[in-house]
This record gives structure tokens, sequence and C-alpha cells, in this order.
């Protein structure tokens, strides 16, 4: 039991951790895409993300290998129910890389508009599409796609298509798109556009700075609109939402973060210290995921049948001897990756302006 | 011709009617694996065995002191970083795909190559990303001694990921630490037999080394090129002297020791895949000869046209002239690997090529020494178009090792067919792949462009 628990702690911290550093270049993508119009601005953007996007981008990939390995179940279950999504999540992080990697090869605008068009589309779609995974993972799935009270596959496989006619998260046959999932998305998109902002107010000097701080202001009206919206349409999805707060009280700490990261951006135009914005908006971040992932706790992927049990993280784990031979050389390496990323954010630390990005 | 095709268009009718939707959805679930690995790994080939290079580059630098050298590194980072790039976008689909095609053997055997899997991402793709930033970025902040750290420490990371993946592969080939439970789920108890698993060391060996034979052949092309167009000479010269002596270094170890020693571990653990590689569908008791040419019929159990040399190959594999090599017939069908005239082709171009680049670094080595090499014409020209081959021979030998473990995922414990998602219509799968051409050709395409104008822009370019 207590291993399983310690893995589940791991995924959702790698996880948690990649939403506030690839969130930003998400973020960055966006504001690259809707403000920056000159060529000064998109230089500012693409250094201020440049040496970290692709570190950032590997927190994804050790959240897969944790979950393949720790949880294999899910991830079988998981990656072949949400097969479509997935791989257009993956076709979109091709051409976001493509479109960061090649735009500095050749000087010509024509070569530059298609690649920041690319960069920034896809990472407006990737913010989008993970919110609607989030989405997804509240609402659950058919587990073993039930027709007519009986199981058409085994209790743990499904497979959903793009939507269904009705865009309803309450229809019989569910779809990844409905209409709650793509608020979802939508809700992820404000964030991390305001988490980016914040990134670039961090790292640069641009000219950009003033106007960001305004964006990140009036948008974090509309975020907290937004915000308690879906507070209000949840318990529609999930009747008992609260139910683990109560029980379990210390978890309060995730909303509460959640709301002082919310509050404090409101005071985004006389923060003193640039980084005070990007602290905020990682806590908005970090506070919500937990938030939420704390609500279905011990559900990893909810049933939406009475027929077939829920996925927990103890009917998905894998063994024992595995989990905790696992324990070693995850300690090892934990260690390894810290020293890295204090390395890292060391040499390019402060503002980075002039770092050159893609210029070699 | 009227009949005929009447004929023709019934076989095929009959033909699809009978491929099963199960057969069909398996079936487009191993193309876009192997046709996604196959994209992904020309990248990587390349960035493994480079890094290398580079990193000898920029420490010549720091011995010498010699611009030159530091040139070279810039001029080959680019490439580099490229290369790099690419491998890391076309390397994220390769660990999604576990699970989004091959679900069932991801829930069966995922607590097992899970764990080699997640090693890589925790132990080398943090360790190559955090420095590639600085490698390609930082040589003003950090400095020569530490840019050249940094380059060493991508290298690090390029080759813990290709000892990871192969460990993985490893197990594949030849499971071990490992039970079944009841509900077939395979979980680990012993940790440690992943990594003292036979079948490691000489695949990794091997493949290493195939990694720097393409990234010689590489450099030594382009420093060709270089000398026969008759610009950046000096560069040329260096590019090419430093390729060939890694060349042959290389292309030896490729084949004496690893390669032997794979060979052997074959005829050990899949007797059956060996007779298949080598197109022996008769046991010969007076000793096996060893096939050059020859196409496999595999419906007569014979090779047409066959060029043979009489009991060499029994001298290769048990060291004596005239022991008998197990054929194909030894083996029930359902064993035999499912494509044996692809399996016999890959191996036989792999081991026809590497023949033939260890002559030519030989030849090249041989000129260089006599100090005749930048005027011997047909060298430079051959070296220049032998630049694919190591690629080619890199992916036949990959397509020896997967199609020869057919029809099994997990070797003798787990078919292919068992192993894909049940819930992912083959309809899905073609949508998909399709996306992976797609999009791959036009990668392939920039690729090629930007390649072509780093090249064109010379080394004499860099500004540092």
């Amino acid at each position: 039991m207590i291993m399983e628990f310690f893995w589940y702690v791991v995924l959702m911290g790698i996880l948690a951790v990649y939403i506030v550093l690839d969130g930003y270049d998400f973020g960055a993508g966006i504001i690259h895409l809707f403000f920056a119009k000159t060529e000064k601005d998109k230089k500012a953007i693409t250094n201020a993300i440049g040496p970290f996007w692709d570190a950032n981008e590997v927190w994804l990939i050790a959240a897969g290998g944790v979950l393949f390995f720790a949880f294999p179940t899910l991830y079988a279950s998981s990656f072949s129910g949400f097969y479509l999504p997935l791989m257009m999540i993956l076709w979109l992080l091709i051409f976001r890389a493509i479109g960061l990697e090649l735009r500095g090869q050749i000087h010509h605008p024509m070569w530059e508009v298609v690649w920041d068009k690319a960069f920034g589309i896809a990472s407006l779609l990737l913010a989008l599409f993970f919110g609607v995974a989030l989405g997804n993972i509240v609402r659950g799935v058919n587990l073993g796609m039930v027709e007519n009270g009986v199981s058409t596959q085994e209790a743990h496989f499904f497979f959903l298509p793009l939507w269904n006619p009705t865009f309803s998260p309450q229809a019989d046959q569910l779809g990844i798109i409905d209409w709650f999932t793509l608020f979802l998305g939508v809700v992820s998109v404000i964030a991390l556009m305001i988490h980016g902002a914040n990134w670039i107010i961090y790292k640069t000097n641009s000219d950009l700075n003033p106007k960001l701080k305004e964006v990140v202001f009036r948008l974090n009206f509309v975020l907290l609109g937004l915000v308690i919206v879906s507070l209000l349409i949840w318990h529609n999805i999930e009747p008992l939402p609260f139910h683990n707060f109560f029980e379990t009280p210390i978890l309060w700490i995730f909303p509460i973060l959640c709301f002082i990261g919310i509050f404090g951006l409101f005071r985004v135009k006389t923060f003193i210290h640039d980084g005070a914005g990007f602290l905020f908006s990682s806590l908005f971040l970090v506070g919500g995921f937990a938030a939420t992932a704390a609500s279905i706790f011990p559900d990893v992927l909810p049933s939406t049948n009475s027929v077939n049990p829920s996925l927990t993280i103890y009917n998905v784990a894998a063994d024992d001897y595995g989990l905790s031979v696992g324990v070693y050389w995850f300690a090892i390496a934990i260690v390894l990756v810290i020293a890295y990323f204090i390395i890292q954010y060391k040499v390019f630390s402060g503002k980075m302006d002039n770092i050159g990005y893609g210029e070699h | 011709m009227g009949a005929e095709l009447v004929k023709l268009v019934k076989f095929t009718g009959s033909f699809t009617k009978n491929y099963s939707s199960m057969e069909e959805m398996l079936f487009y679930d191993r193309i876009q694996f192997a046709f996604t690995i196959t994209f992904h790994y020309l990248f990587p080939q390349l960035t493994m065995g480079l890094s290398l290079i580079i990193v000898y580059f920029k420490w010549k630098f720091l011995k010498t002191d010699d611009i030159q050298y530091n040139k070279a590194t810039h001029f080959w980072m680019r490439i580099f970083a490229l290369n790099f790039a690419m491998g890391v976008v076309t390397g994220i689909p390769m660990e999604f795909q576990f699970g989004t095609n091959w679900a069932k053997f991801s829930e069966l055997t995922g607590g097992i190559i899970g764990q080699t899997l997640a090693m890589e991402g925790m132990f080398s793709f943090f360790l190559e990303s955090s420095f590639l930033g600085m490698f390609l970025f930082g040589e003003k902040i950090l400095g020569h001694k530490w840019h050249f750290v940094t380059g060493l420490l991508i290298c690090l990371g390029s080759w813990a990921s290709g000892f990871l993946i192969i460990a993985t592969h490893s197990w594949m080939q030849n499971p071990v630490g490992y039970e079944i439970l009841a509900n077939g789920q395979f979980v680990l108890n012993n940790f440690g037999a992943l990594f003292t698993n036979p079948w490691l060391w000489p695949s990794y060996l091997h493949n290493q080394a195939a990694s720097m034979v393409t990234s010689s052949f590489v450099v030594s092309g382009i420093g060709a090129f270089y000398i026969l167009s008759k610009r950046s000479e000096s560069y040329g010269k260096l590019f090419l002297k430093t390729g060939i002596i890694f060349g042959l270094v290389s292309s030896i170890i490729v084949a004496v020791p690893t390669g032997d020693l794979l060979a052997k571990n074959v005829v050990k653990y899949q007797p059956v895949t060996f007779a298949a590689m080598e197109g022996i569908f008769h046991t010969e008791q007076k000793g096996a000869e060893i096939v050059l040419i020859g196409q496999p019929d595999v419906k007569d159990k014979k090779l047409d046209n066959k060029i043979a040399v009489p009991n060499v190959l029994s001298f290769l594999t048990y060291g004596s002239w005239d022991k008998a090599v197990q054929g194909l017939d030894q083996f029930e069908e359902e064993r035999h690997p499912t494509n044996i005239s692809g399996l016999y082709y890959a191996y036989h171009i792999m081991v026809g090529l590497g023949t033939v680049f260890i002559g030519l670094m030989a030849a090249a080595v041989f000129q260089l020494i006599r100090k005749k090499l930048f005027v011997t014409k047909w060298i430079l020209w051959s070296l220049l178009f032998m630049l694919p081959f190591p690629y080619i021979a890199n992916t036949t030998g990959w397509y020896t090792a997967e199609l020869g473990r057919q029809p099994w995922l997990v070797y003798n414990l787990l078919r292919t067919s068992a192993g894909a998602s049940p819930t992912v219509s083959s309809g899905n799968t073609l949508f998909t792949l399709l996306g992976f051409v797609g999009l791959y050709l036009l990668l392939g395409l920039l690729f090629l462009l930007l390649i072509g104008k780093i090249i064109k822009n010379g080394p004499e370019t860099v500004k540092k």
C-alpha cells in the first residue's frame, strides 16, 4: 500500500513540475502568437525559454516513464483509450519544437512567419488539450466499454472518440471533447497565458513587459471568474468533490494555495521583484492541479458505469518488488536531476535578452 | 490476359475477406511502430557517435589552442543540434506508442520494461536536455573548459540512453529476472539481472560502434566533399583524417568482437532465427556453407541463384569446419520468424555493407599513412558516395534484430499478436500512421534542406 502511495506522490510531483515548467513554455508561445509584433519582442520571448524548453519537456517523458513502470495497467488503459488526442498532442509537440528550433536557421521573413505561427498555434492548442485531458480524467470514462449493462472489453480498457454529437459529459457515449472538458481547456489556456507572461516579465527586459503586466492583470479577472464557474459545475460531474477534503483537512492547503496564487496576481502591476508574478501563477497551477488530483483520490481514472470499478492507484500498480527496487535508482536520479536543474538555472540566471537563442 | 486479371482480382478479393480485422489491426500497429522507429533512429545513430567526435575536436582545441579545432567543433555542433532536435521530436512518439498501440504488452510487461524506460528518462534525458542549452549557447558564459565538460555530459547522456534502450530490447530478446503471475502479468524478481543479461553487452557495444561508423562516414564524407569541391580544404582534410581513423576502428569493432559475439548469442538463444538469417533451410550434417548471395524461396524452402562458400558458417559459429548448423527444418513452422526473406535480406545487407566499410576505411587509412590520401581521388569519391550506407547498415541491423524476434514480443513467452491495444481500431491506427508519414516526410525534407545549407555555408562561416 505504501509503495503505491509513494509512486503516486512521485508521479503527481513530476506532473506538477511539468505543468509549471512546460506551462510557461506554452504560455510564452501563446503570448508570442497574440502579442509579439516586432522582431525584438519575438526574440525576447524565444530567448526567455530557449535554453529551457527541451529540459522542461523531459518532465513529461519522465512522468510517462514512471507511469509505465509503476502503474502499467493505468498506462496501458489510458494511453490506448485516449489514443487520438494523445497522437495529436504528439504532433503538436513536434510542430512546436520544430517551430522553435528551425526558425533561426534561415533568415527570411516568409520562413520566419511560418515557424512563428507553428510555434504559437501549437502552444495554444497544447494548452487547450492538456486542460481537456484533465477534464477527461475528472469526468471519468466508460471502463470496459459497457453497453446495456455488459462489458464489451476487459474491465480496464476503453476507447474514446474525439466527441459525441451531444457534447455532453453525461451522455452514454462519451467523447474527449464535451462542454465540461472544453471549459477546463479554456481555463488552462487563460491560466498558462498568465503564467507565460509572468515568465517573460521575469526573464527579460523586453519592451513588452509593461503591456504584459496589464494583460496578466486583466486575464486574472477572467481566470477568477472561470474558476468560480468551474467550481459550480464541478459537482454536476462529480457529486462529492470535497469529501476527501473533509476527511483529511490538510488537503485544504491545495485549494488555498491556488487562491493565494490567483489573488496575489492582482498585484502584478506593483510587484517590486519581476519574479513574483511567476511565483504566484506557479502556486495557482500547482494548487489547482493538486486539489483536482486530491478530490478524486484514490481514483486515477473514475468509471462512469456501475459495472466496472474505477481505476485506483491500488488496482493498476506493478508488484511490490519492482516498486521497491525502483525507489533506489529513483533516489539517485532525482538528486542528479535537481543538481542539473540548479546548474542550468544558475548558468542562465537573470535576464536573458542577449542569449542569442537560435543564432548558432 | 483478361482471364489472368479476373483470377488476380478473385485472389486478392478472397485474401481481403480472410484478412480479419484483428490481423489488419496488428498490421497497422506494426507498420506504424516500424516506420516511426526507423525514422527516429536515423538521428540518434548520428548524434551518439558525433557527440564523441565533437568532444574530441574541443579537446584538441583545449590542448593545442588552434582555432581551427574550435571552428570544427562549432561546425559539427550545428549539424549535431539539428540532428538532436530531430531525434528528440521523433523520440517522444516512441515512448507513447508502447501504451497507445501496444497496451496489452505494456500492461503485461510494464513492471519490467517500464523500469529501464523510466530510468532512461530520469538518468539520460534530463542529463542531455539540461546541458544541451549550455553546450549550444553557453560557451561565452562558461568558458572553453566548461564548454568541453558540457559536451562530454551530452555524450554521456546519449550513450546512457542507448544503454537503457538496449537493456529493454535485450530483455525482450532474452527475458531474464522475471516471473509470470497467474493473470499473465510479468513481474520483476531480479533487478540486477536486467543489466547482466548476456544479450545486453554485445548488443550495446555493437550498436554504439555502429553509431560511430555512421558518424565517421558522415564526418569523412563531408570532409571528402570539401576537398573534392576545392573549398574549405583545410577543414576538409581535418574532417577526413579524423573520420577515417574513427571509422576504421569502429567498423572493425562492429564486426569483431561485437558482431561475432552477438551472432553467437543468436545461435545459442534463438537458433531458429539464426537459421533464417543465414538462409539455411536444411540442416547440413557435414558442416554448413556461408551464403553470400541468393534469393530465399520460402515456399519451396530453398535459395535461388546461390553463391556460397562451403563449411565457413560452421567454422564461424562453432570454430569447427564440419559441425552441423541447425536449419529451419529442425523447428516447428509456428516458431519460424514471420518474415524469413525480410530477415535474411536485412542480415545480409548489414553484413555485406559492414565488410565494405572495413575495406574502404582500411584503404583510406593506408593511403593516409603513405601521405597520399588527399590526392587519391577514388577514395575521396567513394567516401562521399558511401555516406548514406551506414544508415542503411544500421537500419538493416535493427531489422535483423526485430524481425528475428518475431513472432514474439517477449521471446518464447509473449506473441506479438497478443500485445496490441484491444480497443484501438485499425482505422484509427491507419489515420495516425498516415499522419506520421506526412509529418515525417515534411521533417525529412526540412532536415535535408537545412543540412544542405549548413554544409554549403561551411565551417569557415562559424563566427566564434
